[in-house]
């Protein structure tokens, strides 16, 4: 039932880039989604694609599953490709009445729809990869410049790091209630939207409960340990910069380098 | 009529990295009014095979049958199994939903369709049956109780469906002694007053060992001992510590006294009894010195 909902998507693994540093994964992700506009013809896209399906192979994520994570922007990238097939002005190739696809219309509506799957898969091959955690921390460190300027990033950070730590546990405790709710008799899945919402409240109330109680739990043993955020931290996994990051990089630049060249050059 | 398992396998996450198998080829019986004790380690799979009992959960191989219907053949089945087989779950006082015990209790029945009158007889009925009279507590607010109170309004709720067969996992988790002795006399009363058949889960040899008929051992999925619980704690071939549990105190206790050469009887489980026999023992052994 509701446990089985994928959490964050992570799969565990030992690959290369499971293996690199969540920071330099975040910003070679970010180097690479900008990289992807540098294409403008299909050479460019080839390259982009057969870079993606390498980090894909190297992870050792199912292809099924990666593929997976387009299903749900399904629309947005038919209408992006549909608008750009039937609006670009060009040499007619088909038309129907006043709708027509062009030769540019066509070129430009796949080459959307690609760059737009290609943002996709690099940012779920970013979760995939990497635990929620660890990703948090890396943005962080990330972010840690803007301490300077008086933002709680260390705060923020830290809440971010408990919604994510208790999203298992509360799936847990909705599953459990549902359950019970359930042997005595509820629907939480007939009738219509008025009454389903309605059929929730034997779900929310208790769920609510629930969760003020672990927070003001959470609360009591993090003022007991004596938490104080900010300054001064150690932190038990620290990150580190390896042979694998640079190696990373330079690959990144390479792409980046031949992308250029492609267009420019 | 009967709850029957049939070669029942629970695989939990199936086809991820997370998979776990929680039960494997599970055959089991369960006849009306019978006092079953479920017994096993935390992650022995028990609450997963009780989940099955009233098909909260679809077995991943194997049938499920109750009354002879199969669960997973007919959506429509489930909801009279759920009334037939209440459930009971771990710390039930957290499924307490509504403003008055009176509600609350009355969620069940009211989802059963049942007519206003039949609701405030079960809701009275339940609730007296768990110790908390509806005049005296009906409209109190469920989340102003104690945590022993709480958890009883949540089983008059399971009560009030008035199943054939009652499961409880865990009913006596996390309470104090003088709590759990309550949850257990009033559940002893329960069953002796309605006769339905009560299914109890718990890690805990002392809960089950007196109360129980018929006792299962459970470890990694899979049913090790399906017996009376005397004949488990005298089988000396089943080592109960592989399964992470222990003998019953009183056992235990008796079988040192044994071993070091006083002649009592092992098979007692009751406080009483067992000195009796002690102080017998002793009065025997006493005699040929004097």
């Amino acid at each position: 039932m509701l446990t089985d909902i994928m959490l964050g998507q992570y799969f565990p693994g030992n690959s290369f880039v499971h293996k690199l540093d969540p920071r330099s994964k975040i910003l070679f992700t970010l180097i690479f989604i900008s990289s992807i506009f540098m294409a403008t013809n299909y050479t460019g896209y080839m390259v982009l694609g057969a870079f993606l399906c390498l980090l894909i192979l190297n992870a050792g994520i199912p292809v099924l599953i990666v593929l997976r994570s387009i299903k749900p922007l399904w629309i947005i990238l038919v209408l992006t490709a549909g608008i750009h097939m039937f609006m670009t002005p060009g040499i007619p190739l088909v038309s129907a009445g006043p709708l027509s696809i062009t030769e540019e219309g066509l070129r430009q509506g796949i080459q959307m729809a690609a760059r737009l799957v290609f943002l996709i898969l690099m940012s779920s091959l970013l979760t995939f990869t990497t635990s929620p955690i660890a990703l948090t921390d890396a943005i962080e460190r990330l972010l840690s410049p803007l301490k300077r300027v008086k933002v709680p990033v260390h705060e923020l950070a830290m809440m971010m790091t408990i919604a994510l730590r208790f999203v298992p546990t509360l799936l847990e405790e909705t599953d459990r209630i549902m359950k019970a709710q359930m042997a005595r008799g509820a629907d939480f899945s007939s009738g219509n939207l008025l009454k389903r919402g309605k059929n929730m409240v034997p779900l929310l109330v208790p769920l609510f409960i629930s969760a003020f109680r672990r927070a003001d739990d959470l609360a009591t043993a993090m003022e007991a340990r004596c938490y104080r955020g900010g300054e001064h931290r150690t932190r038990m996994k620290e990150l580190k910069w390896s042979y694998r990051d640079v190696g990373a990089g330079v690959c990144i630049g390479l792409l980046v380098t031949i992308l250029g060249w492609l267009r420019w050059g | 009529m009967s709850i029957v398992l049939e070669n029942v396998s629970y695989t939990y996450m199936p086809k991820t990295p997370y998979c776990r198998e929680a039960l494997r080829d599970i055959n089991l019986i369960i006849e009306p009014g019978e006092f079953i004790g479920i017994i096993g380690h935390t992650g022995s799979g028990k609450s997963t095979l009780v989940q099955h009992l009233n098909g909260l959960l679809r077995p991943t191989m194997g049938v499920v049958k109750v009354d002879g219907n199969d669960l997973q053949a007919k959506a429509s089945e489930k909801k009279r199994v759920r009334q037939r087989v209440g459930m009971v779950f771990q710390y039930p006082e957290h499924q307490l939903f509504e403003e008055t015990i009176f509600d609350d209790v009355a969620f069940g029945p009211r989802n059963l369709g049942l007519e206003a009158d039949e609701v405030a007889q079960r809701v009275e009925s339940a609730l007296e049956r768990v110790g908390l009279p509806v005049s005296e507590y009906g409209s109190r607010s469920p989340f102003r109780l104690s945590g022993g109170q709480m958890r009883r309004v949540a089983i008059a709720g399971v009560i009030a469906l008035q199943p054939e067969y009652l499961v409880l996992d865990e009913p006596s988790a996390g309470l104090d002694p003088r709590g759990r002795d309550e949850i257990f006399e009033q559940i002893m009363q329960l069953y002796h007053g309605t006769g339905m058949a009560v299914v109890l889960v718990t890690h805990n040899m002392e809960d089950v060992a007196r109360m129980a008929k018929r006792l299962l051992v459970m470890n990694r999925g899979q049913i090790e001992f399906d017996g009376r619980p005397t004949d488990l704690f005298h089988d000396t071939k089943i080592q109960l510590h592989e399964f992470g549990l222990s003998l019953p105190y009183m056992t235990s206790l008796l079988r040192t006294l044994r071993s070091r050469g006083l002649d009592v009887d092992d098979a007692l489980l009751e406080a009483s009894d067992v000195a009796a026999s002690i102080q017998s023992a002793l009065q025997k052994k006493r005699i040929p010195q004097c």
